[in-house]
């Protein structure tokens, strides 16, 4: 017996959460890493504009790792509470990743709290440093596990069914699973690179409003110069990610590339409409679909052809696809220019337009982060256990999911205008140009 | 020992843990709030948020463990549990939700916030009613099954005294375990406006806490007569509760051994809890659900158990300097210099 409504309603309820959760995910995955680097650099290069960037950026995190904790721990449950079937199977393949997440969580969770309220008990610096190295693991650590059960869903393996019977059970081997690599290693880049842009917008936006202080000018050239890194290695493991589709799960490139047809030398479709099968006003590259899937130009792609007609995602991932590649790219051209052009001293990077472009680097990478996500959540649709249980079959029968999708909406709009009111309030009382004057003023010392 | 039985122990020892570290928070919001209507907020919130900013994540990681550790090793309880409690479970979480972000919000940003500082207060006290919503159902008679599917029966749940008796016990001892242990932190301190203030709040919370203790013990025995037969066989266990609380409100009432009367206290609930613990044996969710029927496979209890152990030897160093940092830290339990960020 399925309850539709309750079916519906809890797609919608775990979107939600999901769509609002991974924002703070990102930043939580991604900052402790740039924290990290900045407090390495500073103490390398002994300047303390980077130990003082590394202690501002700290300091905003603790609101965004507020509201991914509470958003954490919602997400968590709900998995059995919208999903009840679901984890009752998968509970006996998949636990072990999500037991060892809390653990990941838990240890970066105790050096957090250790690193924010012991900034001057240590004299040395490097001592102090050493407290992020745990807190950077533990939030990249967690990423990998929690993924790392996405990716079971899309590819499980590690035991056998029969007769609805779990049996030959092998944990290891489901925690490896093909999709494993690809997506580990997508979502930890991606997670990185978010970060880095987002801080480098705040940098850029600062230096738009007025403040032209060298703090700024270094914070901006750190992040886009990481940024331009990790997006470029996010480009390299989206291609992987690619080519694991067109292994393991072809309907869902097909779907997000409209390909209809099996055909060799297929045609990468960027943007475009559909009507049916007929898709207009798309720029079509000759072979390149092939190309991406298979390094050959003249080689086969399957096609939604291939598949019964209740199996096929969606159709629209290919705009969220297209989204996701596009801002990709973009935001590669963006840093390289911004790189180059600092090596080069080109003087248009530091006009106001360009700077602009940058401030809008952070929220865009945010917008692909979502739209990447949700290409490959819906692009398995119907399963939720590809091949092994549909999404229908795992939702909870309770009738109260449309009252609770309420509660959580209004709990997810107070924390993200709250996060966001606390977050300005908290820089713009408190802006560099006065904290480097009180630390000056503790001090007594030669900063600048 | 076998892999079911070592599972739900170590379960039943991070629910422990979260009950004990999860009231001081729950009560100290609630004794947070109630000192700003009365007035007496200076007193209070500089030790309150002294303690607490630290280690609010920490706090809640407990919870998170004990939740998912559960499913991992009872997947079944996925099933009948998830279903029926999406309301109390959704609630829970709203109200943690406005706890997390309290600490950060009012920490850092909007220091004093009236509204939020209420909401706080009384999530303090809505938190463990919703949460103890849970050991109610555990004693049976309060899920259906329609077709494959459990219900939950709200109109009994709403209606049973032992429902209601559970949670006034919960209300108790969350008031009780945060005021005896922010008395030991405020000596610790050198507050001793603080100290006195809550010493007060520890001595009248003690009082409900022993009637409703008496008083759960009367419902369950109408509700659930094998479970209560079963505590009265480990009689002792409770007997020995019983006299480490009088021991610890002896301590307080005579203004001395406040160290003493936190480990008294400890001691006290461990006993309590995994007496009522032991004696739930072997039912999770009482008929439907035992240990043995819901545990998952050999293979996962392994690897759960390793990953377990693996964990515990990152863990236990790492909350051990958490306790030296910010507990037993004369420096900074007395507030010198400036460690906020």
């Amino acid at each position: 017996m399925v309850n539709e409504h309750a079916v519906f309603y809890s797609r919608l309820l775990t979107e939600f959460t999901l769509t609002f959760h991974i924002i703070y995910a990102t930043i939580g995955v991604g900052v402790p890493l740039l924290i990290m680097i900045a407090q390495w650099i500073g103490i390398q290069k002994n300047d303390e504009h980077y130990i003082l960037l590394a202690r501002r950026v700290a300091r905003g995190f603790v609101i965004t790792v507020a509201v991914g904790v509470v958003t954490g721990t919602a997400i968590g449950l709900q998995l059995s509470l919208l999903w009840p079937n679901f984890m009752q199977l998968a509970g006996n393949v998949i636990a072990l990743p999500l037991f060892m997440e809390t653990f990941a969580f838990f240890f970066e969770a105790i050096f957090l709290g250790i690193y924010l309220y012991t900034w001057d008990r240590f004299e040395n610096q490097k001592k102090h440093f050493l407290l992020l190295v745990p807190v950077a693991l533990g939030a990249s650590a967690s990423a990998v596990f929690i993924t790392i059960v996405n990716a079971f869903m899309n590819a499980p393996q590690g035991f056998e069914l029969v007769d609805g019977e779990l049996v030959n059970i092998q944990p290891l081997v489901a925690m490896f699973n093909p999709a494993m690599p690809t997506k580990v290693g997508h979502v930890l880049v991606t997670a990185y690179m978010t970060s880095a842009f987002i801080l480098a917008s705040i940098a850029a936006f600062r230096l738009l409003k007025g403040s032209n202080h060298i703090y700024y000018k270094k914070s901006l050239y750190l992040f886009m110069k990481l940024g331009l890194v990790f997006s470029i290695a996010t480009a390299m493991l989206g291609d992987f990610s690619a080519k694991y589709l067109v292994e393991y799960q072809p309907e869902k490139l097909a779907a997000a590339e409209w390909h209809f047809k099996t055909e060799k030398g297929a045609s990468l479709l960027v943007f475009g409409l559909r009507d049916g099968e007929d898709v207009k006003y798309a720029i079509r590259i000759p072979y390149a679909l092939s190309i991406l899937a298979h390094y050959n130009p003249n080689s086969e792609v399957t096609g939604l052809d291939q598949f019964p007609e209740d199996e096929i995602p969606p159709l629209y991932i290919h705009f969220l696809f297209d989204l996701m590649v596009s801002i990709g790219f973009f935001m590669v051209a963006v840093s390289a220019i911004y790189i180059i052009g600092k090596l080069r001293s080109w003087r248009w990077i530091h006009s106001k337009w360009f700077r602009w472009i940058m401030v809008l680097g952070g929220p865009l990478a945010v917008i692909a982060i979502e739209a990447g996500w949700w290409m490959a959540e819906v692009g398995r649709q119907p399963w939720i256990l590809v091949n092994y249980m549909k999404v229908a079959e795992a939702a909870t029968s309770s009738n109260h999911v449309d009252l609770m999708l309420l509660l959580f909406c209004i709990i997810y709009l107070i924390l993200g205008v709250g996060s966001v009111v606390v977050l300005r309030r908290m820089f713009k009382r408190n802006p560099i140009e006065r904290e480097i004057a009180d630390r000056k003023a503790e001090k007594g010392g030669d900063l600048s | 020992m076998s892999l079911e039985i070592l599972g739900i122990s170590v379960l039943w020892l991070f629910l422990f843990g979260y009950v004990m570290i999860g009231s001081i928070d729950f009560g100290a919001g609630f004794f947070n709030a109630y000192s700003v209507i009365t007035g007496k907020k200076h007193i209070l919130t500089n030790i309150i948020q002294r303690y607490l900013s630290p280690v609010w994540e920490i706090t809640n990681v407990f919870l998170v463990f004990f939740f998912v550790g559960i499913v991992g090793f009872f997947p079944k309880t996925a099933f009948y549990y998830g279903t029926t409690l999406l309301v109390p479970a959704s609630i829970a979480l709203a109200l943690l939700a406005i706890r997390g972000s309290y600490y950060a919000f009012e920490s850092y940003g909007s220091r004093g916030h009236l509204g939020y500082s209420f909401m706080y207060g009384a999530s303090g006290l809505l938190l463990p009613a919703s949460l103890s919503v849970v050991l109610t159902i555990s004693e049976g008679g309060f899920i259906r099954m329609h077709g494959n599917n459990p219900v939950l029966d709200y109109q009994a749940l709403f209606t049973s005294p032992l429902t209601w008796s559970i949670v006034l016990l919960a209300i108790a001892a969350v008031l009780y375990i945060s005021a005896v242990f922010l008395t030991w932190y405020a000596n610790a301190a050198g507050d001793a406006d603080a100290t006195r203030l809550l010493r007060k709040y520890a001595l009248i919370w003690s009082i409900p806490l022993a009637i409703t203790v008496v008083g759960i013990m009367v419902e369950l025995r109408k509700h659930n007569e094998a479970h209560y037969a079963r505590m009265v066989d480990m009689w002792y266990l409770f007997a020995i509760s019983a006299l480490m609380f009088i021991v610890t409100v002896g301590c307080i009432w005579m203004k001395r051994n406040y160290g003493l009367a936190l480990w008294l206290l400890v001691g006290q609930f461990a006993l309590a809890f995994f007496g009522y613990g032991i004696s739930h044996y072997p039912y999770l969710l009482y008929p439907h659900l035992t240990i043995y029927d819901s545990f998952t496979n050999e293979a996962m209890a392994i690897s759960l158990v390793i990953a377990f152990v693996l964990g515990l030897l990152l863990l236990v160093p790492s909350l051990y300097l958490v306790l030296k940092l910010f507990l037993f830290d004369k420096d900074y339990v007395r507030g010198k210099g400036n460690h906020h960020a």
